[in-house]
């Protein structure tokens, strides 16, 4: 069911965000910019090994240092119960406890050992430097190949890998077996007209996110926990801490800090737990806040992948079959978001016979963490790659097969249910008929183009609105804003209610001021927050014209809401007017303040999907490649504020082009990482890209009130291929190995 | 970052008294040698900043040629009409380093005292014949850029020296100089290579002068005098630019670190001395800024 033609007064305007101009002076309180009277400063010392066990930790020295107040080491934390954790990708509240604080073994460089607190961050250091701690070095491997060699150090001798059948005798590093396996693959690929395939590699990537992570911790006097912190989810920290600390959820109560990106890697906890036992052993407030070097070797990455394929297509370019094996890195613990990217890898095609078997490894590396469309890059630039050479093989426009091959409404999903209002032919469609498709080429430039998408999400949400007296508006959520949602939040509350955005106000709240949300990831908040905060609206508008009802004496369903209005209809109210404010001014006499805070969990989310067009030059002597000209079209449902829409946009084609041409994490054969700082791990800076372009395709979402499906994540999947197709056409040979620096398209073999 | 106690003197003695204590660093414009000290790689018992010293600021004539005070901003030379029409590859690769807001700080002392293999302006400044004049206890001497850096990160300054001044020639009568440099982003970067080349060009186009230095391919930016020699009498036909390719790859020792293999710098080497050199005698023949 289409819904009718809505037209909006606020949906679709761009008003200046609400959050911009504190940001922009300087003002908004970010993680390190929040402090307490008689704060700690702390510090965390981490292994610098890549795999050792931990014998000993005499802490007696730093301990007598002046100043030091508290030194904590896995031995003050207790063991917490194996849990399944929820979120963009697996994780285990066991694993996360023991990521944050390390037990027995140190499992990668930069694994946090011990912990410190002092009266200024340079004793905190200095008592760094104190602390011994007595390691037996274990070989490491921080490699996929390393991991799986049959002589492979073991991270973990409990690990069985989950998801074989019969479950293995013996402890390996594979942390996850998914296999899908419809119709006959091998049976189709041999008879197929075309078959483009190969192996595929990329390195793990860091989120890349300017602000490092950063909390303060304090212990009341009555034995209840404070934490503020920034991160994509209060309620998140709530939950993880009192899981790995054993505390009842309502002692602890976390206030969100202004966030300074997150692109799913502030989804997960590292310093607060530790800041907790530090402020509980010292008895005083303590911050923890991590350097960028911190921030590189001990939190995020996305999984490296290594993936072999193989895609085969009849002489009219219909898909017949796929076949795909990949391992992700998971780093020291389970969880690499290999579930999605099996489910993802061909959801944007009919393909009738697929095998598709992915496996997570664990590694000497980081714990990787959610990135943008958790899993989905790496297996989306496999199969773009090879749809790409499969319209060279069969002569064949490469939109056009895509186009011949692309799910629409109606067409089976991933998970076997029928697809819903999506939009993948409508951006390929779009992308045809652009500008930039059909412009000609500069000489020794070539033009790539790849498509992609994201399951998106919906969640459970929780938003109050409540009327000032003066009737201005006060939206509070419990979902922190890391792309501009509480303009958007600000703005569905206008609509709703009818009145001007600018009366609106939008705070994020704390965990004990508002119920729970799930937190800002999988593309979900403005969907799904927005679902309630729309709901909490209509309920405000049921209130104001139930008070209306009973200032002029009339029954409650007599009264209409339009134009932020109560519009009398029966007897002697008809023509009257109570405008919004007019009823919050009388309300406090009249009933009681006007508020309400509701509680969803929406279904009807939908899928998001994209297609990038890449225009590059190639140096061809020295491998350096030029991004000059970038199109960016995704299906958006209805952009609620166009302007951000736009900047999710941008910005996913701004780190995916990064992930394309340079970031890495680079490892010595010490399996220490040897690029922790922005200076070597090389996201783009402006003046390597062009102005993206992007094209909203606008195919309303039936299921949310406003036709919202969500966009964060979906543009970071088509441009490694969307780069990578460039390139190929450019060098002449099919670029399979990420990052294409200057030196891996010069000179780098196809292994 | 244990507080370093700064001082700004304005006269040299000060400053060299100053200097001369053990364990105390000369500060330029900071932006290697405060990063170095937060990160924990220097501990600086003192640091002596040279920017309220007027000999170590600002741009002067010297007859035809310049004198530079060594801890002038980079973005001074751009600003430097004269500067950039006599030596615009010592110009252009000045204006390489860092960013806007780096190279308001960033001066040419720092870059040659820091003395990373792949700072920018040397090879540049070596390439164009620049001098250092060094100051210190037992007075001045000048002497040739390249004979500053000792390896990554170590000068041949003497404890207690400092340079003062880097001076620059007079541009020859048909000579012109090119400084490029390998990096896989635009800016805010190091170089994988970088090549200086100033030759000079007489009116027949015959070359009578050639000096090609190159960084991050040595210990140390590296004067290829045979680079240079097998371009001199020749017009820089296919076989002396081929000479010159052999002369810097028997010369340079490129390494393999996570920023390239030291196969992909020697075949860089190659590529942007073979542009380095047509650039310069782009600019030698009247045809290029
Ligand atoms: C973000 C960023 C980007 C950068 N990009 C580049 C780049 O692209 N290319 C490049 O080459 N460099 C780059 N650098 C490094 C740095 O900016 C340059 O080396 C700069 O020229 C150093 O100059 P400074 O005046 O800041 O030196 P300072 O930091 O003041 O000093 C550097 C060192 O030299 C010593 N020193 C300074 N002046 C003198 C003197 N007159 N006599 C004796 N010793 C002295 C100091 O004690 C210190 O050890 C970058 C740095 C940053 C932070």
């Amino acid at each position: 069911m289409n819904p009718p033609e809505q037209s909006f007064r606020v949906v679709g305007t761009r008003p200046v965000r609400p959050d911009g101009a504190d940001k922009v002076t300087g003002r908004a309180l970010y993680g390190t910019d929040f402090a307490l009277a008689g704060m700690l400063h702390g510090a965390v010392l981490r292994s610098p090994h890549a795999h050792a066990r931990i014998r000993g930790i005499d802490a007696s020295r730093a301990l007598a240092l002046p100043g030091v107040k508290a030194v904590v080491t896995g031995a003050d934390f207790p063991e917490a119960a194996s849990v399944a954790i929820a979120g963009e990708s697996a994780a285990n509240l066991r694993d996360i406890a023991r990521n944050v604080m390390a037990r027995d073994k140190a499992l990668y460089e930069g694994h946090a050992v011990a912990a410190v607190a002092a009266t200024s961050p340079a004793i905190a250091r200095a008592a760094l430097a104190l602390i011994a701690v007595d390691y037996e070095v274990l070989p490491h491997a921080t490699s996929i190949a390393a991991a799986i060699a049959p002589d492979a150090p073991l991270l973990h001798d409990d690990l069985f890998t989950p998801g074989l059948k019969p479950r293995p005798e013996t402890p390996s590093n594979l942390a996850l077996h998914v296999a899908i396996d419809t119709g006959d693959a091998a049976a189709a690929l041999a008879g197929a007209a075309a078959v483009a395939g190969g192996h595929y590699t990329t390195q793990p990537v860091h989120q890349g996110y300017i602000e490092p992570h950063a909390c303060v911790a304090q212990w009341n006097a009555d034995g209840q926990a404070q934490i503020w912190a920034s991160s994509q989810g209060a309620f998140m920290i709530r939950s993880l801490v009192a899981g790995a600390l054993g505390l009842k959820q309502a002692d602890i109560r976390v206030t969100p800090l202004e966030i300074g990106g997150g692109f799913g890697g502030k989804t997960t906890v590292y310093l607060e737990p530790v800041a907790l036992q530090l402020a509980r052993q010292a008895g005083r407030p303590v911050r923890l806040e991590m350097s960028r070097s911190e921030v590189f070797r001990a939190t995020g990455p996305a999984p490296g992948a290594v993936i072999d394929i193989r895609l085969g297509a009849d002489k009219d370019g219909m898909l017949v079959g796929a076949e795909m094996t990949f391992h992700y890195t998971a780093g020291a613990f389970p969880g690499a978001a290999a579930h999605p990217a099996a489910l993802l890898a061909l959801a944007g095609y009919k393909v009738p016979n697929r095998k598709i078997t992915g496996w997570e490894v664990v590694c000497n590396l980081p714990s990787s963490a959610a990135y943008r469309a958790p899993g989905a890059p790496q297996v989306a630039f496999a199969v773009e790659s090879c749809l790409d050479e499969l319209a060279l093989q069969l002569g064949i426009d490469p939109i056009e097969l895509r186009l011949k091959n692309a799910v629409g409404p109606g067409d089976t999903g991933p998970m076997g249910l029928p697809h819903g209002q999506i939009g993948l032919i409508e951006c390929l469609e779009a992308a045809r008929a652009h500008p930039h498709y059909s412009a000609p080429l500069a000489p020794g430039e070539t033009r790539g183009v790849a498509a992609g998408g994201w399951a998106n999400y919906g969640g459970p949400s929780t938003a109050a609105v409540a009327l000032a007296e003066d009737g201005s508006v006060l939206v509070t959520t419990g979902s922190p804003d890391i792309g501009g949602s509480r303009a958007a939040m600000a703005m569905m509350a206008a609509e709703t209610l009818g009145v001007p955005y600018e009366t609106v106000r939008v705070t994020i709240a704390d965990t004990a001021s508002i119920g729970f949300s799930f937190l800002t990831g999988g593309s979900r908040t403005t969907f799904a927050t927005g679902h309630a905060v729309i709901a909490a609206a209509n309920q405000v508008i049921a209130t104001a014209r139930a008070r209306a009802a009973q200032i002029w004496g009339v029954a409650a369903d007599t009264v209409a809401w339009r134009d932020g209005a109560a519009h009398g209809t029966a007897g002697d109210s008809a023509g009257k007017v109570l405008t919004l404010a007019e009823i919050a001014g009388k309300a406090a006499n009249a009933g009681g303040p006007i508020s309400a805070e509701v509680g969803v969990n929406p279904a009807g989310w939908l899928p998001g999907f994209g297609v990038h067009i890449c225009d590059c030059a190639l140096d061809a002597e020295t491998g350096q490649v030029k991004v000059t000209r970038y199109t960016a079209i995704q299906d958006v449902g209805r952009a609620i504020h166009p302007a951000y829409v736009e900047g999710q946009l941008q910005g996913g084609a701004a780190q995916g082009i990064g992930w394309a041409l340079n970031e890495a994490y680079v490892y010595g054969a010490d399996g220490r990482m040897e690029n922790p700082g922005f200076l070597d791990y090389r996201v783009p800076v402006a003046s390597d890209l062009p102005m993206i372009d992007t094209v909203l395709v606008d195919k309303p979402n039936p299921d949310h009130p406003y036709g919202v499906k969500g966009v964060g994540e979906t543009p970071i999947v088509p441009p490694l291929a969307a780069v990578a197709n460039a390139v190929s056409r450019a060098a002449g040979r099919r670029q399979r190995h990420l990052p294409m620096s200057p030196e891996q398209v010069l000179l780098g073999g196809d292994a | 970052m244990p507080p370093s106690p700064y001082s700004a003197p304005d006269n040299l003695g000060e400053a060299l008294g100053l200097a001369a204590a053990p364990g105390a660093r000369v500060l330029a414009g900071g932006t290697d040698l405060l990063i170095q000290t937060r990160a924990g790689r220097l501990a600086p018992t003192a640091m002596v900043d040279l920017k309220r010293i007027d000999r170590a600021m600002g741009i002067r004539p010297a007859g035809q040629g310049f004198v530079i005070g060594a801890a002038t901003p980079c973005t001074a030379l751009r600003d430097d009409a004269a500067l950039v029409a006599a030596w615009p590859g010592v110009v252009e690769a000045a204006s390489l380093i860092g960013s806007v807001q780096v190279r308001n700080r960033a001066s040419l002392g720092g870059n040659l005292c820091n003395a990373s293999p792949a700072a920018d302006s040397v090879p540049a400044l070596i390439a164009a014949g620049a001098t250092a004049v060094v100051a210190g206890p037992g007075g001045e001497r000048e002497v040739p850029v390249e004979a500053i850096p000792a390896g990554p990160g170590r000068t041949t300054l003497a404890p207690g020296e400092l340079v003062i001044e880097l001076r620059l020639p007079p541009r020859p009568p048909g000579g012109g100089d090119a400084y490029l440099r390998l990096t896989p982003r635009t800016e805010m970067d190091i170089a994988v290579v970088g090549v200086g080349a100033a030759l000079v060009l007489d009116g027949s186009g015959r070359c009578t002068a050639a000096r090609i230095a190159l960084g991050a391919v040595a210990p140390t930016a590296l004067l290829v005098e045979a680079a240079g020699a097998a371009l001199v009498g020749t017009k820089l036909e296919e076989g002396a630019i081929a000479a010159m390719l052999a002369a810097i790859d028997a010369a340079i020792s490129p390494i393999d670190d996570q920023r390239a293999s030291a196969a992909y710098r020697r075949r860089i080497a190659g590529v942007l001395a073979t542009r380095a050199v047509a650039r310069a005698a782009a600019r030698a023949r009247g045809e290029q800024a």
